[in-house]
């Protein structure tokens, strides 16, 4: 399983090498050109993730057997190279919403820390050593503790950043609490030896340190009890940043999430999989519930992210040790749906609260009237997130339920198909403010809303994809499935 | 020689009080200090465990936590520097603009 360094492996870390040329190139280009060429970093930094996509997809596939790099820090497997191309695709939609951005656009450091933030996320996805692991979710996180406090002038926005790196630091140090038991139980770091180690250990030991290790992949993750961060800091962050977070982030958690749990805690399968499935119980129900109440739409959203949080989790409850049902493969397919629609949903939030400056549910009465083409993608995007086909999130929610089903786990599948009758009533709320209320004044409706060319390909990207997802979804469905047997 | 599970139970402690400090304190800058505690409390787990076991894993694990900390407290401080600035209070109780 370990493979001794040779030149090739440098080819399984190209994706991660590339971020770091392209941030050192952002870096350099920003100090040396003018501020007005600056706007050019942003197609820059668009231009080198697309570059760097296209190479990881052809030129760093992974080798058929999984294979453990470098001393065992890096796992070359299919789930890592699936979920690096995710992370790569997520972070340029992002740049090109925040390249028009008024804060955000010109400022070369954006950029740079949005791309070392990927760099973070593409290690979290391939760590295979407790240290690596570490390293990768503190990688991650402190750029993106910067981009939610980016704009230094807006007090909500500090504040965002504040409190996301309050909980961070909170969870995470607990989280670490719990790797240093890991190690201390084991005497091993990298986690498919520890694994053999901790199946000799008392339960309560174990499942100690597994709910240490919980608290700070739930806060990534932001599965309730952790997930207060979420609400305020999407609502403060800027509209791009919040959708980042909101997808590649949580994405990069649910990738750790089932490493760890699959290669680390064998031993306790039954044990973890009763706590999971009350985690995605009471995250779903709580995010739902609590988005009924909102208002603004970025919390909306910050409340609908928590309740799919719980859908992802009943994927992940699903699995059985064999590795050969739908549980993981449903959890991959779901997060890439997710990332697609929700990118699109805080997309048009970003497009029409640059026009409008407002996120209130009220500014968005007549947006059909107002810009028609604008609305059409929040119809796709919300319809998506409530799961109506034929879009990727009806499929997406499918496949998760068929998983529970499969492994037994009905009466979990009957809430999650509960939760989201609750979760159509919010989307179909918006939507209604969105295509039928009128402007009380109705010359509102008239004024123009531009979109710039930036988001409007990006929009149409993720348009593009959501629907495909939901249609052609069996090449999508099988590579889910490739990735997912890897983690075996 | 001193057992391991005294170290234990001495990094247990201190991670409880870390933790009791981050939930109870309203100061940022004590919070910050009670992370900084719990983060050594699993310092101090690694280095117990590889002295015991005579592995340098744990060891160099405590290298990467204390410069992640350092990132960490900077970013904090900036923060912390740049809310001071418009609000002129950094009690964790003033800054509520957002509501949770």
């Amino acid at each position: 399983m370990f493979v001794p360094f040779d030149s090739t492996m440098l080819l399984a870390i190209l994706p991660e090498i590339l971020l770091v040329v392209l941030a050192g190139v952002v870096l350099a280009l920003d100090a040396a050109w003018q501020p007005e060429k600056r706007r050019w970093l942003g197609w820059l930094t668009v231009v080198g993730l697309a570059v760097a996509f296209i190479l990881t997809a052809t030129v760093s596939q992974p080798e058929s057997e999984p294979r453990l790099l470098f001393g065992g820090m890096l796992r070359d497997d299919w789930l890592s190279f699936a979920f690096r191309l995710v992370f790569l695709f997520g972070a340029a939609i992002t740049t090109l919403f925040a390249m028009d951005h008024e804060a955000l656009g010109r400022k070369g450091e954006f950029y740079v820390l949005l791309l070392v933030s990927t760099l973070g996320m593409n290690l979290m996805a391939s760590a295979g050593d407790l240290i690596m692991l570490y390293l990768a979710i503190e990688t991650t996180s402190i750029p993106l503790y910067i981009l939610a406090g980016f704009i230094t002038t807006d007090d909500k926005s500090t504040e965002a950043g504040f409190k996301y790196l309050l909980f961070g630091a909170m969870t995470s140090a607990v989280m670490l609490y719990g790797f240093s038991l890991l190690y201390g139980f084991s005497g091993e770091t990298n986690l498919y030896l520890l694994a053999g180690k901790l199946g000799e250990l008392p339960m309560p030991a174990l499942l100690g340190s597994l709910l240490l290790v919980l608290v700070g992949f739930s806060f990534k993750v932001s599965a309730v009890p952790f997930h207060f961060w979420a609400p305020d800091v999407y609502e403060g962050a800027p509209t791009p940043v919040a959708g980042f977070l909101s997808t590649a982030s949580k994405a990069a958690g649910f990738a750790v999430l089932m490493r760890v749990l699959l290669a680390a805690f064998p031993a306790a399968l039954p044990s973890w999989q009763g706590l999971i499935a009350l985690l995605a119980v009471v995250t779903m129900t709580v995010g739902n519930l609590l988005a009924l109440a909102q208002t603004n739409v970025k919390r909306l959203l910050a409340f609908s992210s928590i309740a799919h949080a719980g859908y992802i989790l009943i994927g992940v409850v699903a699995v059985n040790a064999a590795g050969m049902n739908l549980g993981m493969a449903s959890v991959v397919f779901y997060l890439i749906a997710y990332l697609l629609t929700n990118l699109a949903a805080f997309g048009a939030v970003a497009t029409f609260g640059r026009v409008s400056g407002s996120d209130e549910m009220d500014a968005y009465k007549g947006l059909s009237r107002r810009s028609p083409a604008l609305a059409l993608v929040m119809l796709v995007a919300f319809l998506s997130l409530s799961g109506m086909p034929p879009f990727g999130g009806f499929i997406a929610k499918v496949f998760v339920f068929a998983a529970a089903v499969e492994a037994n786990w009905i009466w979990l599948a009957v809430i999650g198909v509960l939760n989201s009758i609750i979760g159509l009533y919010y989307y179909l709320t918006l939507l209604k403010y969105v295509y039928l209320y009128r402007q009380d004044n109705l010359e509102e409706e008239q004024k123009p809303l531009p979109i710039s060319r930036p988001y409007a390909l990006a929009l149409v990207l993720l348009v593009i994809g959501i629907i495909l997802l939901g249609t052609a979804f069996n090449p999508w469905f099988e590579w889910s499935r490739t990735a997912a047997a890897s983690l075996f | 020689m001193i057992p391991v599970e005294y170290y234990l139970g001495l990094s247990a402690i201190m991670f409880v009080i870390g933790a009791l400090g981050v939930m109870v304190r309203r100061n940022p800058l004590v919070i910050f200090m009670s992370v900084e505690l719990m983060l050594n409390s699993a310092n101090l787990v690694f280095v117990a465990f590889a002295h015991a076991y005579q592995v340098l894993d744990g060891q160099v694990f405590v290298f990467f936590v204390m410069t992640v900390a350092a990132a960490e407290v900077a970013i904090g401080l900036a923060l912390i520097v740049s809310i001071f600035r418009s609000k002129h209070n950094i009690n964790a109780d003033t800054v509520n603009e957002l509501k949770g």
